[in-house]
């Protein structure tokens, strides 16, 4: 018990400072609960919401490292450029799912698992 | 603890629990509005990190456009007669011992690695200019290729969702 009190009280006097490893720790929950969406859902759109959450973790991070690491705003510019993809990848997976729907009724993804009718 | 502290503990419960209600909500609209939050709380996130063109690009793109497009997609794809607005979910026990691993060994990982940084400096910069210019010099290439990228996005959507004449 000794050794558990003190890990948490170590982490509980860095809790209230608040720098790079607690944005990182909001990514790693933000992209956990990503996984969790794209694992679990079976609704095609609310399988790209979880797309969407990993993504945006993944942007966290970089900004975060651009912001503690001084890295003269290179993460930024990669951020800009997964903002980009993510705009055309919904897009296309919004035109796509919508053609699903016309053609099988259906947004479930279990059950689209034909190429042709 | 100072005001950043707080601000950011604040923003921080914004944008995990409504993470959360977007991951675990029954109902696709309430999943598709706290997915707003989210957005939101990131962009708020951005701001702290000083990245104050990006946190409007989220805004913009992610809730202007993003978020627009998926609800637009919710209600085209639920069928009104059958009500069937329900987001069944699967596999939910395995997935949540899976994502818990996920989650506790990259926390514990970037606790453990990144627990003292130094504290970045405080200085308002602007970083709108200076991020115009590494556009424009360093990632022209990429630039230009995103532009072009678009351009094929939006011809292939507009293709994509354009219903079939019947012949």
């Amino acid at each position: 018990m000794g050794a558990l009190e003190h890990v948490w009280g170590e982490f509980a006097s860095w809790l209230p400072h608040v720098q790079l490893a607690h944005f990182l720790i909001v990514s790693a929950l933000l992209f956990a609960f990503g996984l969790y969406a794209i694992i679990t859902r079976r609704n095609a759109i609310l399988l790209l919401m979880g797309v969407e959450l990993v993504l945006n973790a993944a942007n966290l991070n970089l900004v975060a490292f651009s912001h503690y690491k001084m890295l003269s705003l290179d993460g930024q510019a990669a951020a800009i450029f997964v903002i980009i993809l993510a705009a055309a990848e919904a897009a296309i997976a919004l035109a796509i799912v919508l053609n699903i729907f016309h053609r099988f009724q259906t947004v479930n993804v279990d059950e689209i698992s034909s190429l042709k009718e | 603890m100072q005001l950043f502290d707080v601000v950011f503990y604040l923003f921080a419960l914004v944008t995990i629990v409504s993470a959360g209600i977007v991951v675990f909500s029954r109902n696709v609209i309430y999943a598709a509005f706290s997915l707003l939050f989210t957005l939101f709380g990131v962009a708020a996130l951005y701001v702290m990190l000083q990245a104050d063109f990006l946190a409007v690009t989220q805004v913009l793109i992610y809730v202007g456009g993003i978020l627009v497009l998926m609800l637009f997609g919710l209600m085209l794809t639920s069928r009104v007669v059958s009500v069937d607005i329900k987001g069944s979910s699967v596999q939910t026990a395995p997935a949540l011992i899976l994502v818990a691993l996920v989650a506790g060994s990259l926390a514990g990982i970037f606790y453990s690695t990144w627990k003292s940084v130094p504290a970045a400096s405080s200085a308002a910069v602007t970083t709108t200019p200076l991020l115009g210019t590494l556009l424009m010099t360093t990632y022209l290439l990429p630039f230009e290729v995103a532009s072009v990228i678009l351009l094929v996005t939006l011809l292939g959507a507009a293709f994509i969702a354009r219903r079939k004449r019947k012949a």
